[in-house]
């Protein structure tokens, strides 16, 4: 495993690996629902792409995608910006019982979900209702709700990453006359900033594949496509086609998501950065 | 050091939302956990009954081989996935041809909805139709069928897993590996340490506390499994991978006993708690003696 080319190798395979799954996906999305259930066949013949083409015209899940990447990114954005301060909060004060405070926000994480469906619902339709105004169905209650997974999970991951920038840095600088919020912003965001990216790109990812949640608490106008795909999977039977198709194409916006994050996980700033 | 509250007003937002969404559900949890209701049965009141739904509970066998199932899930699946993030992380902190696109490949999974992965992971392993039982039988002679084996299907369940989530450990763990300071392993190289040495002394003890954290997260995720087995197995066969998430499930809505659900939510949130905070002591909390010095 020295060289780049045996390197390369092996990235080779396991890049097979992952992607025969997603492959096979595309195969289902392509191929007509009479051929499934015959004998397998590892290369496409006679693709169909007419479950495409329906999607392409079908507005509903244009919407529905639109409120995914709405919901996700609202998500991302606003739980990596509060967990970095909370981390920053829990790994620079002093804070009494911190360690306890830490600790806790990961248990709204460990819950069993099925049950809290429903006084969620109530909080969305009873206790958060303004006169016609509910949290219901909004993209606000989705983000916010998110936040009760993937804020504790933003917090966890992020937390080494914060702990492990030296703190003889934040305090010369303080020395110097930066303010809190200079040092914020010149010292610790840069160094920071591989582990912010892959927060923000796993907080979207669980934000975007999110679906019970947005079963029960939307029904329209904030519904995302996770919730949009699981209602071609019926008690009756699945249409494997439409499911599939919908689930490449959500792969999209994922994807130029990534790769624009992506470019943030990089080592070099904390490369002589600790020097003294 | 600086003053408190600005720490405590770059906490209070995060307090306020997790309070909010977190807390105030988990009180009517605990509510209706002592209260036998079955909101579409006979009897649609809630009643009060005490501790019976706990009592029931440690008697349930089913509930009891629930979780022995889903702590071996758990343990195979987080196990294979933090060795195998590990080393790609590593593998991807050297320089190599087309490194940027293959990391993005390696996402790739974490993109495709639970619910997805499962329907196709359980296209691809129905018996005589999937695409890995038929080369399976073809090549090898093997024949594989999940919806007899139990053997099987527990192990596809961690198949399954460990190729959905290996790219979020890889990708913390890189982050993590990303943020060590470069000093320590000069100086090790200089004093002539051998790469295991290296490993062993500086690169774990430096990244344990976000080892630790990937593995609390995946943990208690897979714990609450449902959507991906659900699609694959449906819990089957028999009970084999019948997993906590999917019993509860099936507690709360077809049967819609939701007294004796919330009751198993409860404990189910305890054991967990309570078994990371034993991890969580025995191997985290030594930190802050750091200071104390």
């Amino acid at each position: 495993m020295r060289g780049p080319l045996s390197q390369l190798a092996l990235w080779l395979a396991l890049s097979f690996l992952t992607l025969f799954p997603i492959y096979w996906l595309f195969v289902i999305s392509v191929t007509p629902a009479v051929d499934l259930f015959s004998t397998p066949s590892i290369l496409i013949e006679n693709p169909i792409w007419t479950n495409y083409a329906e999607i392409f015209h079908d507005e509903t899940l244009r919407r529905y995608m639109l409120n995914s990447v709405i919901i996700s990114t609202g998500n991302a954005v606003l739980v990596t910006v509060l967990a970095f301060f909370a981390c920053y909060a829990l790994s620079r004060f002093d804070i009494g019982g911190k360690e306890n405070i830490f600790f806790w926000t990961i248990t709204n994480r460990m819950a069993p979900a099925a049950v809290f469906l429903l006084p969620l619902f109530l909080l969305f339709t009873k206790v958060f209702a303004i006169g016609d105004w509910k949290l219901y169905d909004t993209h606000l209650g989705m983000i916010l709700l998110y936040c009760t997974f993937n804020l504790p999970f933003a917090i966890w991951t992020l937390r080494p990453t914060i702990d492990g920038i030296p703190k003889e840095l934040d305090e010369a600088a303080t020395v110097d006359g930066a303010s809190t919020w200079t040092v914020i912003r010149h010292v610790v965001l840069p160094l920071a900033a591989p582990g912010l990216a892959v927060t923000l790109i796993l907080t979207w990812v669980f934000a975007w594949n999110e679906f019970l949640l947005a079963a029960t608490l939307t029904s329209f106008n904030a519904r995302t496509i996770t919730t949009g795909l699981s209602e071609y999977v019926t008690t009756t039977g699945t249409e494997w086609g439409k499911m599939a198709s919908i689930a490449i194409i959500t792969l999209i916006p994922a994807l130029v998501i990534f790769s624009v994050v992506q470019r943030h996980i990089v080592a070099g700033l904390t490369f002589g950065a600790v020097k003294e | 050091m600086r003053s408190n509250k600005t720490g405590w007003l770059m906490l209070a937002p995060t307090l306020a939302i997790l309070g909010t969404f977190g807390i105030l559900p988990f009180i009517y949890v605990v509510y209706v956990a002592f209260h036998r209701w079955n909101p579409f049965g006979a009897n649609p009141d809630m009643v009060y009954n005490g501790a019976k739904n706990f009592r029931r509970l440690v008697f349930d066998n089913e509930f009891l081989t629930a979780v022995l199932y889903t702590l071996e899930f758990a343990v195979f699946a987080v196990g294979s996935e933090v060795i195998l993030g590990y080393f790609l992380a590593q593998l991807l902190m050297r320089n190599f041809p087309g490194k940027a696109f293959f990391r993005t490949i390696h996402t790739l999974p974490l993109i495709v909805a639970p619910i997805v992965v499962g329907s196709v992971w359980r296209l691809m392993t129905t018996p005589s139709i999937g695409i890995i039982p038929f080369y399976l039988n073809n090549i090898f002679g093997y024949d594989m069928n999940m919806g007899r084996d139990p053997g099987t299907a527990f192990l596809m369940t961690v198949i399954m897993d460990i190729w959905h989530w290996t790219p979020l450990v890889t990708l913390t763990l890189l982050a993590a590996l990303l943020a060590l300071p470069r000093d320590p392993f000069e100086q090790a190289e200089i004093d002539g340490a051998n790469r295991r040495q290296i490993f062993w002394h500086i690169t774990l003890p430096m990244i344990k506390p976000a080892i630790l954290a990937t593995v609390f997260i995946r943990m208690m995720d897979a714990l609450r499994t449902v959507d991906e087995v659900w699609m694959l197995t449906g819990g089957g066969p028999g009970d084999a991978t019948r997993y906590v998430g999917l019993h509860i499930w099936k507690v709360v809505f077809p049967k819609t006993d939701y007294g004796y659900g919330s009751a198993i939510s409860i404990i189910v949130l305890y054991l967990t708690l309570m078994m990371c905070w034993v991890l969580y002591v025995a191997l985290v909390a030594p930190r802050p003696k750091k200071e104390a010095l």
